[in-house]
């Protein structure tokens, strides 16, 4: 297959308009010892055809959460996807524009996006939401940076309770040395209020509380915890899971500075880890440093609502390298497709679907229980947990054999996580191979 | 004026439903404690489906892509996106598979993302590759931080600066910043290239690198990269390869036989990847052996027919992303660069370049071109004389393209041309199109000098007509509230 529209005989036309005599001449600028004199070492053009066969193989070398019921979590999750939202992601008047940038043919893209910014602010209860950046484990170092920018101070504690993931990316970011991350070990599954008091201090720029944790634990010290970082001016940075606050308290309520996830669950596929979006949104204080685009209603000239890309002065094309972040490309499209998720489940739908997962997981739990099994942590949950196992890794195996994607594998542990596409036949499944197994 | 979903919203309205639920009553329970529930109902909209499809067909209707006509965003590379990618990218197979599942059970997916690596290995000359940076200026940051790990690693720690040229994107720059590097700018010369004395001014024992971008912004080749390499070079310093302009190259000349030891490719810009309004992209990053160390974890290796994930990286810079980055991308890319092969490639790129040039000499007439010689993807225009003559402006220019059914080129960059229109073609456009585009600028050339209210005013085809930009900043309403 090729793109190229122009037969040869046009191309030829195209170059005698110019003087030139071939294709060759067009690059007569690069020096000849840099040019590669033979062909790319590829493989020869695929016909569509082709390229159907090539890849369906690939694709079916992969084992599909369509065909095993999937229990694995811990960060990405198995939610349904309306029809709805496959079916308008493909209007490629989405799909195929860039940034809009010329608001007068991008009013459809920036409402979108404007709708976006606001379910991010209804959900988290914060006041500005930017139009979204890479991932969860991105939005939370872009959310440490921003917090030594504000604060001019550079210390981050990161507890043991956020997701692994999360915490290795914010110390990638910490390579420029303008913060430095305090790891807080902690017991129980969850952050000890003591342990952050004990810790904090004036050099601290922002304590980072991922709630419900990478655990699936409710952080049941929150209010505390927020006190003592208030207390010193630090900031609270919550990263959090989207469907959760279908029936959570929202970040605001806890008093968070600045509030990060990973926006995958809502209406993004799986998808080996991406493209996922971050989702990031703040305080009106922290407004005018926020990294990423921002969309903002004003008017045309004739005085009619419109939408368009705002305060550009924090981003990199404007202010170069005394912008808040060198993002320029961000997730558009899978923010679109949380605003499709969001508009077609509503606000029915999201306190739903959030309380399906936590009572599937209720259930789960007292299976597990009556199998008698222990779960490691006695904390309270949102839609994971973890149970306590001698050996993990066969563990995961066994459920692999009964045709189940197990959980997540901790030490002495299998972390799982119970979305709404998961139904009672399938927890009894998951808990009589799993007790199968550990009783051999 | 179209209305947003919240206001569209009544009461009870539904578009969804969950499965009835197979929980035994006496089993269901709420085990969450009563102060960490929410006491409202968070705001969203409630619609039924028919409106919920309604409402995003409108919204889509009020936008403008490649499959709407011609896009010559110069920098951007507004190709057209071939829809058996979409396919592809959709199989269950790519589609629904958990980033953390068994890596026995995710062989095609290790296999892909492994072969693409060593197809952008060959397209650019360089020993090893990560998919893991999610956008161009991703990949230039994880560049940059195997710049930083690579000068600690040598405890050569005086080396601050990053060195980037005045026509830069500013992403070079930004990410610099954001890896504590003081940023040094190197100025173009009369030919619009690097100034080599300027460059050879700057460098000394605490320079750490060179971002260049070749072609650079202005759509020519630096042809003296074979000494700014050494240059660069002599100094101790890494050359880095900003690969925004990869499609101008690609099949004809690699960065790494250029001397460059870091590039990032813009998947969403060379290989036919969609923009999606905005993203997601991907930006991969290569480098010569010497730094294959200093790529994050994981890395895809193949042990016999195996492919695994290797963790096991003591000098690893780390992870920039929570997973392996944006696979489904790589999957159009992968299928993209399938498609067209050891020959489709170069002639993609020929196509770019000889399309470019074919517009800049038809509108050399018309139009300043500060720069104006042999390009490759794209030039470098002006409105300058049109200003001069007529006060019409760049941005008049692309607000009268809109009217006429096109979207606008870049405007205003690089920073080192006034009233820049930054033409970038791509390969994908018929003769015609660029005729009939030809035609629409020399109309605008034409009314600017018999009417230019008439271009001042534009657009007046479009659904609005331009905005107050200064009313959005000064006073920003950035999430809808219900009236009170």
């Amino acid at each position: 297959m090729n793109y190229v529209p122009n037969p040869p005989w046009v191309v030829q036309q195209m170059l005698e308009s110019m003087g030139l005599a071939s294709v060759e001449d067009l690059f007569r600028d690069i020096p000849e010892e840099l040019k590669l004199k033979r062909e790319l070492n590829l493989a020869a053009p695929l016909a569509e055809l082709e390229l159907r066969r090539e890849l369906s193989a690939l694709a079916a070398k992969n084992l599909n959460v369509d065909t095993y019921p999937c229990f694995l979590g811990a960060g990405a999750y198995d939610h349904y996807i309306p029809a709805v939202v496959e079916q308008m992601l493909l209007r490629s008047e989405f799909y195929t524009a860039y940034t809009p940038y010329q608001p007068e043919i991008s009013q459809g893209i920036l409402q979108a996006i404007f709708e976006y910014q606001t379910m991010i602010c209804n959900l988290t209860g914060m006041d500005v939401a930017n139009a979204s950046v890479y991932d969860g484990g991105s939005a939370l170092a872009e959310a440490c940076s921003l917090a030594c920018d504000v604060t001019r101070r550079k210390k981050i504690l990161v507890p043991e309770t956020v997701n692994p993931r999360y915490s290795e990316v914010v110390r990638t970011y910490a390579l420029g040395e303008k913060m430095e991350v305090i790891p807080v070990s902690c017991q129980e599954g969850v952050v000890d209020a003591g342990a952050i008091a004990a810790l904090i201090d004036d050099q601290t720029a922002a304590v980072v509380i991922q709630h419900p944790n990478f655990y699936g634990n409710l952080e049941v010290e929150l209010e505390k915890i927020g006190q003592a970082i208030h207390a010193h001016k630090s900031l609270l940075v919550m990263a959090v899971d989207p469907i959760s606050l279908g029936i959570l308290k929202p970040p605001a309520a806890w008093g968070a500075d600045i509030v990060v996830g990973e926006g995958q669950s809502l209406g993004n596929s799986l998808s080996f880890g991406g493209p996922y979006l971050g989702f990031f949104a703040t305080t009106q204080k922290l407004m005018r440093k926020i990294p990423g685009r921002l969309v903002g209603e004003t008017v045309d000239l004739d005085g009619k609502r419109a939408f368009v890309l705002t305060l550009q002065a924090r981003e990199q094309h404007i202010r170069r390298e005394r912008a808040s972040s060198n993002i320029c490309s961000n997730e558009a499209l899978c923010a679109l497709a949380a605003t499709i998720y969001l508009t077609v489940v509503g606000k029915q739908g999201i306190k739903a679907v959030a309380k399906r997962c936590h009572q599937l997981a209720c259930y789960a739990k007292q299976q597990f229980v009556k199998a008698g099994f222990k779960l490691k942590y006695n904390q309270p949950f949102f839609k994971e947990f973890a149970v306590a196992v001698n050996d993990p890794q066969a563990a995961n195996a066994a459920l692999l054999q009964a045709g189940i994607i197990g959980g997540y594998e901790l030490n002495d542990a299998l972390l799982f996580a119970f979305t709404e596409k998961r139904t009672c036949a399938e927890i009894d499944r998951l808990v009589a191979a799993l007790g199968g197994m550990e009783r051999e | 004026m179209s209305k947003l979903s919240f206001e569209k919203s009544v009461a009870g309205a539904s578009a969804f439903s969950l499965p009835r639920c197979d929980i035994p009553p006496e089993a269901v329970t709420v085990e969450i404690p009563q102060n960490f529930l929410r006491e409202e109902d968070p705001l969203l909209p409630e619609l039924s489906e028919v409106e919920v499809v309604r409402h995003f067909t409108e919204l889509s209707g009020r936008a403008y892509g490649v499959d709407n006509g011609f896009y010559p965003l110069g920098s951007c590379t507004m190709k057209y996106n071939p829809k058996i990618n979409e396919w592809a990218a959709r199989l269950p197979g790519f589609a629904n598979i958990h980033p953390l599942q068994p890596q026995d059970t995710v062989q095609g997916a290790l296999q892909l993302m492994y072969e693409l690596e060593e197809m952008l290995c060959e397209i650019t000359g360089m020993d090893s590759f990560s998919l893991q940076p999610a956008a161009g200026a991703h990949g230039e940051m994880t560049g940059a931080m195997i710049i930083k790990a690579y000068h600690n690693s040598r405890q050569d720690y005086k080396r601050k600066k990053m060195i980037v040229p005045d026509s830069s994107h500013g992403t070079n720059p930004a990410t610099a910043n954001m890896l504590g590097f003081e940023i040094v700018q190197v100025k173009s010369d009369e030919r619009g290239l690097v100034d080599l004395a300027d460059l050879r001014s700057l460098v000394n024992d605490e320079i750490a690198g060179l971002m260049l971008t070749n072609p650079n912004t202005l759509g020519l080749f630096e042809e003296d990269i074979q000494q700014i390499a050494e240059i660069i070079h002599a100094a101790g310093g890494l050359l880095y390869y900003d690969g925004a302009n990869a499609n101008a190259i690609m099949g004809i000349t690699r960065p790494g036989d250029m001397g460059f030891d870091i590039c990032h490719l813009n998947l969403h810009k060379t290989f036919g990847t969609p923009h999606g309004g905005g993203g997601p992209g991907s930006g991969p990053v290569g480098v010569k052996s010497f730094l294959a160390d200093f790529l994050p974890v994981p890395v895809i290796e193949k042990q016999g027919s195996k492919y695994i994930l290797n963790y096991n990286r003591p000098l690893s810079i780390g992870k920039v992303h929570s997973f392996y980055g944006n696979f489904g991308v790589a999957v159009k890319a992968y299928t993209y660069i399938k498609a067209l092969g050891k020959t489709g490639l170069k002639e993609a790129c020929e196509n770019a370049v000889l399309n470019a040039n074919y517009l800049r000499t038809k509108l050399t007439d018309h139009y300043d071109i500060p720069y104006n010689r042999l390009c490759k993807h794209e030039f470098v225009a002006s409105a300058r004389k049109q200003k001069k003559e007529s006060g019409v402006t760049a941005l008049d220019v692309a607000k009268s393209l809109i009217d006429r059914g096109y979207h606008p080129p870049t405007i205003y960059f690089p920073l080192i041309v006034e009233e820049a229109l930054m033409i970038e073609p791509t390969e994908t456009e018929t003769k015609e199109r660029l005729d009939e585009f030809v035609e629409a600028m020399l109309a605008i050339d034409r009314e600017a000098r018999q009417s230019p209210d008439k271009i001042k005013a534009a657009p007046q085809q479009a659904v609005i007509r331009r905005v107050d930009e200064a009313r959005a900043a000064r006073r920003p309403v950035l999430k809808w509230s219900p009236e009170k």
